[in-house]
């Protein structure tokens, strides 16, 4: 364990291998630590991986079941068979004609959601583009205010937003969930800017000097080479549409017309008792499409946020 | 003189400045609309809102400051909102950041899998709230929840978490921890960005793990630490729905944040004032908060460029 050694070391090996040797030495006894560490590392992150998916699994566990298993106890880890009946239960029944169904409640949600990505992407990429790319007075007052209005809670609009619906009889229709996401979003229009800014300048001019319009490079140049956060930002939208449920709660009353999210918040009331089994079911058809396009956007998803540098 | 001032304006249209001025505009004015028509409009109107009593049936009248004196009488739920939601805040958020930063250490380290493990952690964010309050309801339940079964298993005997006056909130704290997935990917991002020199210098100077971790992976990191503490603090404040189908604010109110009790002013007892109130009151705070752990931040927050 003596330095000694290495400084008897042959002269032809390199200084890099010389540091090496003599770290190796001086903290050779981190092999069993090392060793230790790694095993430490792999238990901790299956250890916290499965208390992770624990409530994952018990979804899907519970959905299979039946009312008999249901509460057995001691609780049934692996249900024989599977229950599929359930799934087909939550996704055809209704409790009557005017309550809807999963799928009913699936394809309002759709519309508010696929509208809400198209108008979010559209109207958020226009305003970061004029923040990317262009000058003009006020410039920088605008972009503070508009990430000023990220610390705006819900709550303070949600009232007067409210009235508003209401004076526009729009209360229990899907207007106030479409008409506002034209308008460009502030996180988004953030992100986009961002992302916009790492174009190269020279293609603007490049375009410029040949007589192109800002509309022009806006729609051939910025757009096509900004596939990335755009994918980002749609999965993000999605993920918000889908999963919002303030803003449908407070506008939406007549039950045909509520989202998924309502829905399931209503499951309880609409059978007699909480049948566990149904309502997991119906818990696992409304975050199915997410998780879904979460596993196939994952590298996308997680890179949007490296994509603007969350690093100073 | 009419034909100069007439040249004059031609020329400040069609100047190129001026036009690049406009069509600049042009662009942002989808932002600029939506602002004046569903955010700036509305901040006003909700502050003006706060100074009358109206419930949408009879016109509202005028009542000064009342609603906000209101607030603060001995029968009014909005402080024990405020201390619950406080409460909330002050363990969950560092409790947070605390497990996803350690999440995102272990996943710093050359492991196998890493992709992997890191969509298990991040999954849970991509969960519907509401999904997500079934699920844990349901994990919760005192007879045929898994975790009481689990406890029994080690021979506890689980409470009834979510009707239970002390635990209720500790249970919706937990269940937050299930999130950390979000500020996880923060930290991940901020720690494989890190210069790998610095260490092996740490490493050749021997310095030991925790002293390598305190004063150079946290400094280093800081600048992720204050977002992840800013935005888990603004989201955590505005919690609504899980305390809105797990426990409706109970048992005994000691789940009653100050979201869900706005919600119950505004929209059940429909007194459009008193929730503007609460409202302007909570952005207030949050603004607040956030300025203040801005300015905090200039003492321990390091940036690179420094």
């Amino acid at each position: 364990m003596s330095p000694q050694s290495s400084a008897t070391a042959p002269k032809h090996r390199s200084a890099q291998e010389s540091r090496d040797r003599l770290r190796a030495i001086l903290y050779g006894n981190r092999f069993r630590a090392g060793l230790f560490k790694q095993i430490l590392v792999y238990a901790l992150l299956i250890v916290l991986s499965a208390l992770f998916l624990l409530p994952f699994y018990w979804m899907v566990n519970t959905s299979l079941k039946t009312p008999d298993q249901l509460f057995a106890i001691p609780p049934v880890w692996f249900p024989h068979p599977f229950a599929w009946d359930n799934y087909v239960h939550v996704m055809t029944t209704s409790l009557g004609p005017q309550y809807p169904s999963v799928l009913r409640s699936a394809a309002n949600t759709l519309i508010i959601t696929v509208n809400g990505l198209i108008a979010t992407l559209v109207s958020s990429s226009l305003v970061a583009y004029a923040f990317a790319r262009m000058e003009f007075p006020g410039k920088n007052v605008l972009f503070l205010g508009i990430l000023g209005t990220l610390m705006v809670p819900f709550a303070v609009i949600m009232i007067p937003q409210f009235i508003l619906w209401k004076k526009l009889n729009w209360l229990d229709t899907y207007w106030p969930l479409i008409i506002p996401q034209w308008f460009g979003g502030a996180w988004n229009i953030f992100l986009m800017r961002q992302f916009f800014m790492t174009i190269p300048k020279e293609y603007d001019e490049a375009a410029l000097l040949e007589g192109a319009s800002r509309w022009d490079i806006y729609w051939r140049i910025i757009l096509p080479l900004s596939r990335p956060v755009m994918a980002a930002v749609a999965v993000f939208a999605f993920v918000f549409f889908w999963n919002d449920f303030l803003n449908p709660l407070i506008i939406l009353v007549t039950p045909l017309k509520f989202t998924l999210t309502m829905f399931l918040a209503n499951f309880a009331m609409m059978y007699q008792y909480v049948q566990w089994q149904l309502w997991m079911a119906g818990s696992v058809i409304i975050i199915l499409p997410c998780l879904m396009l979460f596993f196939f956007t994952q590298n996308l998803f997680l890179s949007g946020i490296n994509i603007t540098g969350m690093r100073k | 003189m009419a034909a100069i001032s007439g040249n004059k304006i031609k020329d400040f249209f069609k100047s190129g400045r001026t036009r690049n001025a406009l069509t600049a505009y042009l662009f942002v004015s989808p932002w600029i609309i939506g602002f004046l028509l569903f955010m700036g409009g509305p901040i006003i109107a909700s502050l003006v809102l706060s100074f009358f009593r109206w419930d949408l049936l009879s016109p509202p009248h005028f009542v000064g400051l009342a609603n906000f004196t209101d607030l603060f009488k001995k029968t009014d739920l909005f402080v024990p909102s405020m201390i619950v939601t406080f409460k909330y805040v002050i363990i969950a958020v560092p409790a947070s950041q605390i497990l996803a930063l350690g999440l995102a250490l272990l996943l710093n380290q050359k492991v196998r899998f890493r992709g992997l493990f890191r969509t298990i952690f991040y999954l849970p964010a991509v969960v519907s709230g509401v999904a997500a309050s079934v699920i844990w309801m349901w994990l919760y339940d005192a007879q045929y929840g898994v975790i009481d079964n689990l406890l029994t298993l080690v021979g506890i005997n689980g409470p009834n978490w979510l009707f239970s006056k002390n635990l209720a909130l500790w249970s919706l704290m937990i269940m937050s921890l299930w999130n950390v997935g979000v500020p996880m990917v923060v930290y991940l991002a901020a720690l494989q960005g890190l210069p790998q020199e610095l260490y092996e210098a740490a490493e050749l100077d021997s310095a030991s793990g925790w002293d390598t971790f305190w004063h150079l992976t946290v400094p280093l990191i800081s600048p992720a630490i204050l977002f992840n503490l800013v935005v888990g603090t603004i989201f955590g404040i505005q919690t609504f729905a899980q305390p809105y189908l797990m426990t409706n604010g109970g048992p005994v109110n000691s789940t009653l944040f100050v979201g869900l009790h706005l919600y119950e002013v505004a929209f059940h007892y429909l007194q459009m004032g008193g929730g503007s109130a609460i409202a302007w009151i909570l952005f207030m705070i949050i603004l607040l908060l956030t300025l203040a752990q801005l300015r905090l931040a200039n003492r321990w927050v390091y940036y690179e460029s420094q």
